[in-house]
């Protein structure tokens, strides 16, 4: 116990030295939570939660009596929960459609912008795909990575559920609304993907630009590698803006929290996490 | 017990014992009312036959029915004979220390979460399995399938063990007169006398088969294609409950759930059943 505490007391030490004394400007951003209390519930879209996570670790870390929660269930969820009053913000990777927000009253919060990447493993030499083949492999249609230039082994398809909002993107950008085999694996979080990709190497999936890290091996299609630069300039077309969405106008604690997200110290742990920052 | 307390405490009893099968009752009844919808607009059969297809209105169930079958079955299969020969080895077989130490293993087994066989399994099974079978991403039937062989396996064994330790002294003591060995004892008494108990064992580790989620979800790749091979992947009734679900709260596709809900009902109730006529066919032994 005591063990702990000390762990804690140097864990706040070094985030207030941190606050203070090298980023003065942007320690005042978390200034507003100052005073408060209370719960602040989050779930939805499994690409923003990097993002939420460190905004959560920031203010709870500052502000022991606010409480953050951050769970995933995709775009689909996240509506869904924040319409029903299950969550005080539901996340999105797409935005919510018309009946959705007519339905749920919901007001949206669009605080960065990102790419859905195809994705194989780092041992794969397949790295450019057109959108023709990308569109012909998701249905199904070439099976073998022979074709492509690759081993002579069968392509494993990865997808995510319904509920995505990464898959709504990529279905509509990528292969334009084509068909997505039924004998594709299905997982269930931009992080599942990450890993079921990582650990096959005759897999492929789509995954949150923000996601792609080393373990993976980001495909181009048409020439244009998904990249936090590439999505920025336009360059990449499979890019959609991450909305936090609420029920009706937020307040209190839950309309400080979107604040935050839109302050600088929000918009640069967006883009450390490799989104496109909105401002 | 003091005969004032006697009656209430009967009531008590009986109270709960009422309550508890008021809940199995309007669990029926909570699914068989929410999915009627479904049956009255003639949906209801058009779900045994054709693909899941949310997206073009097809809310076919048949793939993830026959992957549960197939999914529960292999695992069945794989499980039965190792259960068998390891409670054998407990019961009747084994020397020393090993019969002891394997009891206690299996007792342990028993008590580990379920999630923890599929997190191994995505890490151990998963990759060699993509290896030996030299195609697909390893998240198949087949690795779901040993996995849930050995989560259930404990089930059986403790059945088969409890049920062998039942068999009568005086008829073991009538084999070793004849001078039997072990194995002629295994086969000739223990396994003819206690077969009720196994074959409750086997009925009872099936329904915890069919039931997994845990295991399907995390290893049988959940695709909803029908499955043609050991090495494609599947999704369960179980797996497939649990996906919608957290996509879905009102829909044409989350009120199909409510068929898959009863169908595992039946399947439990009819394994449940099953045990009780073994049970019964038991007490009518000479």
């Amino acid at each position: 116990m005591s063990q702990r505490n000390r762990w804690f007391d140097w864990a706040m030490a070094l985030v207030i030295l941190v606050a203070t004394g090298f980023s003065p400007a942007m320690a005042d951003d978390l200034a507003p939570f100052a005073g408060q209390a209370g719960r602040v519930a989050i779930s939805g879209g499994t690409a923003h939660i990097p993002v939420m996570k460190e905004a959560a670790k920031q203010i709870m870390q500052r502000y022991p009596d606010i409480q953050v929660t951050v769970a995933g269930g995709g775009s689909g969820v996240g509506i869904k929960q924040v319409g029903e009053g299950l969550v005080e913000i539901g996340n999105s990777g797409r935005k919510p459609t018309d009946e959705e927000i007519a339905k749920y009253g919901l007001t949206m919060f669009k605080w960065a912008v990102d790419g859905v990447g195809v994705v194989v493993n780092p041992k794969n030499p397949v790295t450019e795909l057109t959108k023709a083949q990308t569109k012909a492999i998701f249905a199904g249609q070439i099976g073998n990575w022979k074709a492509l230039g690759g081993p002579d082994k069968t392509i494993n398809l990865y997808t995510r559920d319904e509920a995505s909002g990464t898959r709504a993107v990529f279905w509509k950008k990528a292969i334009e609304k084509g068909a997505i085999s039924s004998s594709a694996n299905v997982v269930v979080s931009n992080g599942a993907m990450k890993s079921a990709v990582a650990g096959d190497p005759y897999g492929i999936g789509y995954v949150s630009v923000g996601h792609i890290d080393a373990s993976v091996t980001p495909v181009a299609l048409d020439g244009v590698t998904p990249t936090l630069e590439t999505v920025k300039s336009g360059a990449y077309p499979v890019s959609r803006g991450l909305y936090s969405n609420t029920k009706g106008e937020p307040t209190g604690l839950t309309r400080i929290f979107i604040d935050f997200l839109f302050s600088p110290t929000g918009q640069a742990i967006a883009a450390e996490k490799g989104f496109v920052a909105v401002k | 017990m003091s005969k004032i307390a006697e009656p209430w405490v009967r009531r008590l009893l009986g109270l709960m014992a009422a309550f508890s099968v008021a809940v199995t009752v309007l669990m029926f009844g909570f699914m068989v009312t929410l999915g009627l919808p479904l049956i009255t607009e003639g949906t209801f059969f058009n779900m045994f036959t054709g693909p899941w297809q949310p997206g073009q209105g097809a809310y076919g169930i048949a793939p993830m029915i026959v992957g549960t079958a197939v999914i529960a079955g292999l695992g069945m299969a794989v499980s039965f004979p190792v259960s068998l020969g390891c409670a054998a080895l407990i019961s009747v077989l084994g020397r020393g220390w090993l019969p002891i130490l394997l009891h206690r293993l299996v007792r342990f087994m028993t008590g580990i979460p379920t999630v923890v066989y599929g997190f191994a399994g995505i890490f151990l099974l998963v990759p060699l399995v993509r290896e030996w079978a030299g195609r697909g991403s390893g998240l198949c039937i087949l690795s779901a399938g040993l996995l849930l062989a050995v989560l259930i396996a404990p089930t059986m064994i403790l059945f088969f063990t409890d049920s062998f330790a039942t068999v009568p002294r005086s008829y073991l003591q009538a084999a070793d007169a004849l001078g039997a060995s072990p194995v002629q004892k295994l086969i000739h008494v223990f396994i003819p006398c206690a077969w009720p108990g196994l074959v409750n064992g086997v009925v009872l580790a099936m329904g915890r088969a069919v039931g997994d989620t845990l295991i399907a979800l995390m290893i049988a790749g959940n695709a909803t294609a029908m499955p043609g091979a050991l090495t494609e992947p599947a999704r369960t009734l179980t797996a497939h409950i649990a996906l919608v679900v957290a996509a879905d709260f009102d829909s044409l596709e989350f009120r199909t759930l409510f068929a898959c809900g009863i169908i595992l009902y039946l399947c439990t109730t009819l394994m449940v059943v099953l045990t009780r006529g073994i049970g019964a066919l038991r007490e009518r032994r000479p």
